[in-house]
């Protein structure tokens, strides 16, 4: 599946990065703590936080995430935003719980 | 040079104003049991609040103690920071922007325990209503960018810990970020440290029980080879000033 048919359907707000929206979502992952993610997560996977610290761009990059997507309306701190738009680190944003949004990623299909 | 002397410190205990810290955590019984394991300087760091520090300080110092005021600041990120302040009306000062910055939820005492404000015969003032186990709107950034504004010294707590230690909760500690120390829990050997932090061996280490029970106090503690025990020389010390030293054990 393709970043922007998840843009697309789930209605989120592209923040940064969004020539980058062609990358292939290969499945998902939920947390806060950024160690759970670096030691956890897989590449190409999309990332579910509601982390908006400079350090979830460092995090997406080290993993070669698809994109991160912030619950609950978050809005990426600054230095967050200035990082992801140079690296090429799509940050999209929900306005639903994380428990919802993974539902509806779930119901598409997207898996571990 | 100068002879050293080795001032014992434990720079994170918490009182009986943090709710998960037991309700015997008195200032009276704090100075006690501080003066019977022989520490030279402690550091007063609830959650979010110095409302026992100024009773605590004054205890302390009939008992040859510096126990500084200090308080553990939880970040945006839920990370746990320590700022520790030379004197009470800075570490106030600080106190007031953690407060403006707070969860806007009153404690519950069904889920949290008394927040117990005491004063010096541990008789009980009154009781914070704020959630001060909730955390604030300022990134790790900003709440050492305050501690330093303010003339405290910025520790990141128990670094060992994955949850609230910034490590775990950031995945790494930004290159920028300007902390004075790191701190490392009672749960960690430092060889173990040693080969876990390696890449965080430029910034200085102190060890502290993070005691919320009284016999917890001293369980890991620092040693600073200083000339005095006051808060300039801490500072001093942590930047490895002419000779001065910092071992942990």
């Amino acid at each position: 599946m393709k970043l922007y048919e998840i843009v697309d359907t789930l209605s989120l707000e592209v923040k940064t990065a969004s020539s980058y929206l062609t990358k292939e979502v290969t499945g998902g992952y939920v947390s806060d703590l950024l160690s759970d993610v670096m030691a956890n997560s897989k590449e190409g996977n999309i990332w579910i936080t509601i982390q908006t610290h400079q350090n979830i761009v460092a995090v997406a990059a080290l993993k070669d995430l698809s994109g991160i997507i912030l619950v609950n309306n978050r809005m990426p701190d600054p230095e967050a935003l200035k990082n992801a738009e140079s690296q090429g680190i799509p940050i999209l944003v929900s306005s639903l719980p994380a428990f919802e949004l993974v539902g509806k990623l779930y119901i598409l299909g997207l898996r571990c | 040079m100068t002879r050293r002397v080795n001032f014992r410190a434990d720079l994170h205990i918490h009182t009986c104003l943090s709710p998960c810290a037991d309700l015997y955590m008195t200032p009276c019984r704090i100075v006690e049991k501080a003066s019977s394991l022989g520490l030279n300087i402690i550091a007063i760091c609830d959650h979010n609040s110095v409302e026992n520090a100024e009773v605590t300080k004054k205890l302390a110092k009939e008992k040859g103690i510096n126990a500084l005021p200090g308080m553990e600041v939880t970040s945006s990120e839920e990370a746990h920071i320590l700022g520790i302040f030379g004197d009470i009306d800075s570490a106030k000062r600080l106190q007031d922007i953690v407060y403006e910055n707070l969860q806007a939820v009153e404690n519950d005492k069904k889920a949290f325990d008394y927040q117990v404000i005491v004063n010096e015969k541990d008789e009980v003032l009154g009781f914070n209503k704020r959630l001060l186990i909730g955390s604030t709107r300022l990134s790790v950034e900003k709440v050492v960018e305050l501690i330093h504004h303010f003339g405290g010294l910025a520790i990141a707590s128990h670094i060992d810990r994955e949850v609230f230690g910034i490590i775990g909760q950031l995945g790494f500690i930004p290159p920028d970020l300007r902390l004075d120390a790191l701190e490392l829990s009672r749960n960690i050997s430092t060889e173990e440290a040693r080969r876990k932090f390696k890449e965080y061996s430029h910034i200085p280490w102190i060890k502290s029980s993070d005691a919320h029970y009284l016999p917890d106090i001293g369980k890991a503690s620092t040693s600073f080879f200083m000339n005095h025990s006051t808060f300039e020389e801490l500072c001093l010390t942590l930047k490895g000033i002419d000779g001065r030293q910092v071992i942990l054990y």
